[in-house]
């Protein structure tokens, strides 16, 4: 059982990182009242961003490529994400029908400019990609646990866990949190105490891009390692689909993400695992969309959405 | 004021369609290629011959359906982004009945063609029914649905339809729907009768909207679900309605691929995207089933010309993907559009 868990939870590890990332830029969207189906585009734009630099800039960063690359991804993944917020909040769009316009845009920009920039369909692989730890220096010689959860993890894994863990003190802990969070619960109430829904809005969306961005570079450069039409298929709306089953929690979506990463771990291990070998891979590769449907109809507990997400913002109506 | 409000709803998807092609003339003058050249290969690419026009017409037929299909919903205020998974069981059942069935081409083509719609509106039910009852939204639940119909069908034509193949054997004669007649009079270009299918079924969904009481109703609950109650209606009938018959047409966009163009289907690595281009086509069309021809005519031009455009401009066929984008989000954005228009008709008037 314990050689099952030593194998399972460092790749569940590795695949949770992405997902974690872009889903609380899903709940800092969502708790401000802005529904982001694009979180999948931002994705696409981080996971672009992050090969193309590394592939461009290897050599002058070295090692440090890789992190110069997802730092490039997140700035890129904010300024994409303004045309959303623009849109969504500025010109009142319907938040959903511009978030899957920036999908379609994401996917649209990257690869037209790899066709334009490489003369093909999807770049070669990167030089400098993320590379595990091999072992955490002391934790890792805890007997059971310390071969878990310390040895061959990717460092990117750490950080999605810390952030999660700084999300949710931002959102309930700060000043800045609370009125992000009345903004998306009671707009209207908030604009009377004095607090600007429209900058509160336009800053929740752009920390939802950068995050997406991020976890769009974090995917590319630990699982992907390139750049085409189907190096994000789906993780960015699994990362939605994550802040939901985390009722638009920072530590509940990073808790779903941990899921799904597990999840879609055990269907690339199962073969290895004899209680698994059985069950077919579809069934865990639809589980995270399945046990979302339930969630919602509250089979799993009741989520609940922010009361004003996905209403534009007028001022002076009721 | 009326007149005023129609002649935006016709402007606005003008505009918009004129602001994505400016939109796309600059992107190609920034990345070094000629606008001109560019477009002449596009026009070329999806009007230059007759197999051109054959192919720009196949094109054309599941964006009509998928585009009813995301229109209808709206009709009920409901977003069914599930088209694109309403498409693929569609597709996947319309070719099960396809290999399995023997019969006549009399009963077999119905049968397949209804086989596809069935399973396009049973995934379609599944959002309405949680819509209605529990009020869970539908968009969250049709996306998830659209990844269920993606895997599971994988797994199906893995599995069930062929023995580790990523594609399955062809449809049999008798469930086709090419035809030797338009095949030949466009060079043989891959058109089929389902364009006829989709135009008629084009005029049945106008006909249920604007002269039924089922398309009254729904438009009703559309506009005001408390009012509607009120009035007598069932509303959770009507929401549930109007995802089935909406998930239908998804199917039906699915059989045209599958009895279709292709006659089999195939393992999918991402998305077919003809439901996802149906959001585009329904948005520009207005929801309305004239516009929806007129809105997937146009999406189908630019997807089949893109074609000629990295042999005849050294294009990337991606710049129409970009256009489309960017056309949605001229349509969504048209607050804004509506907003200039009155301030310029305003100083007109002055």
């Amino acid at each position: 059982m314990i050689d099952v868990l030593q194998s399972i939870i460092p790749t569940a590890l590795f695949f949770s990182a992405p997902l974690i990332f872009t889903a609380l830029g899903g709940v800092f969207s969502e708790r401000s009242g802005v529904v982001n189906i694009g979180l999948e585009g931002l994705m696409v734009m981080g996971a672009f961003v992050a090969v193309v630099f590394n592939l461009t800039f290897a050599d002058v960063f070295g090692s440090w490529t890789p992190w110069v690359s997802i730092v490039i991804a997140m700035i890129v993944g904010a300024i994409f994400s303004i045309i959303h917020a623009v849109a969504s909040v500025s010109f009142r769009a319907d938040q959903v029908v511009s978030g899957v316009a920036i999908n379609f845009l994401a996917l649209g920009i990257g690869i037209y400019l790899t066709k334009q920039w490489y003369g093909k369909g999807q770049t070669d692989m990167v030089a400098q990609p993320f590379f595990t730890v091999n072992k955490v220096p002391i934790l890792s010689d805890i007997p059971v646990i310390g071969p878990m959860f310390f040895k061959g993890i990717y460092t990117t894994s750490y950080v999605a866990i810390l952030f999660a863990i700084v999300a949710w003190y931002i959102l309930y802990k700060t000043p800045f949190g609370l009125r992000l969070r009345s903004v998306g619960e009671h707009p209207m109430a908030a604009d009377t105490n004095g607090i600007n829904v429209y900058k509160m809005r336009y800053i929740a969306v752009i920390i939802s891009g950068a995050l997406g961005g991020l976890g769009g570079g974090v995917f590319a450069l630990t699982i992907a390692s390139n750049f085409s039409q189907t190096t994000i298929v789906g993780q960015g709306f699994i990362s939605l689909a994550a802040v939901i089953f985390g009722k638009w929690h920072p530590l509940g979506a990073m808790g779903a993400a941990l899921f799904f990463g597990l999840a879609q771990s055990l269907s690339v291990v199962s073969s290895s695992i004899p209680l698994l070998s059985n069950v077919p891979d579809v069934i865990l590769l639809i589980a995270p969309y399945v046990l979302t449907i339930l969630a919602l109809a509250g089979f799993i507990g009741r989520a609940e959405a922010p009361k004003a997400n996905g209403v534009p913002y007028i001022k002076g109506s009721r | 004021m009326t007149t005023n409000h129609k002649r935006s709803a016709i402007l606005i998807p003008i505009i918009s369609v004129l602001l994505g092609i400016i939109a796309g003339a600059i992107i190609m003058l920034v990345s070094g290629y000629n606008p001109i050249t560019g477009y002449s290969a596009l026009f070329r690419g999806a009007f230059g011959d007759a197999y051109a026009i054959g192919e720009t017409i196949r094109r054309t037929t599941p964006y009509i359906l998928s585009g009813l299909a995301v229109a209808f919903a709206f009709r009920a205020s409901l977003f069914n982004i599930g088209a694109e998974g309403q498409v693929i069981v569609g597709w996947l059942t319309a070719v099960w009945i396809g290999i399995s069935v023997d019969a006549p081409m009399i009963i077999h083509l119905p049968l397949a063609i209804l086989g596809a719609a069935i399973a396009g509106a049973i995934w379609g039910f599944i959002p309405g029914l949680l819509k209605a009852k529990l009020g869970v939204h539908e968009v969250i639940v049709t996306i998830m649905m659209n990844y269920i119909a993606l895997f599971s069908t994988n797994e199906i034509i893995r599995n069930v339809l062929t023995d580790h193949k990523t594609t399955t054997e062809s449809i049999k004669d008798s469930a086709s729907m090419s035809s030797e007649w338009l095949s030949s009079m466009t060079y043989y270009s891959r058109l089929h009768y389902g364009i006829l299918l989709a135009l008629f079924v084009a005029v049945i969904i106008w006909f249920i909207i604007e002269r039924t009481t089922l398309g009254f109703e729904i438009k009703a609950v559309g506009f005001n679900p408390h009012a509607s109650r009120y009035a007598g209606m069932n509303v959770s009938k009507n929401i549930i309605l109007a995802m089935v018959i909406s998930g239908a047409l998804g199917g039906l966009a699915g059989a045209m691929e599958g009895l279709g163009t292709y006659g089999n289907i195939s393992v999918m690595s991402g998305f077919s995207n003809i439901g996802f281009d149906g959001i585009a086509v329904a948005l520009l069309g207005a929801n309305t089933p004239l516009g929806v021809i007129l809105a997937a005519l146009l999406f189908g031009s630019l997807k089949e010309g893109a074609n000629e455009m990295p042999t005849g401009a050294g294009v990337p066929t991606e710049l129409v993907d970009i256009i489309i984008a960017l056309i949605i989000f001229f349509v969504a954005s048209s607050y804004i559009i509506r907003w200039a228009l009155l301030r310029y008709q305003g100083r007109k008037a002055k």
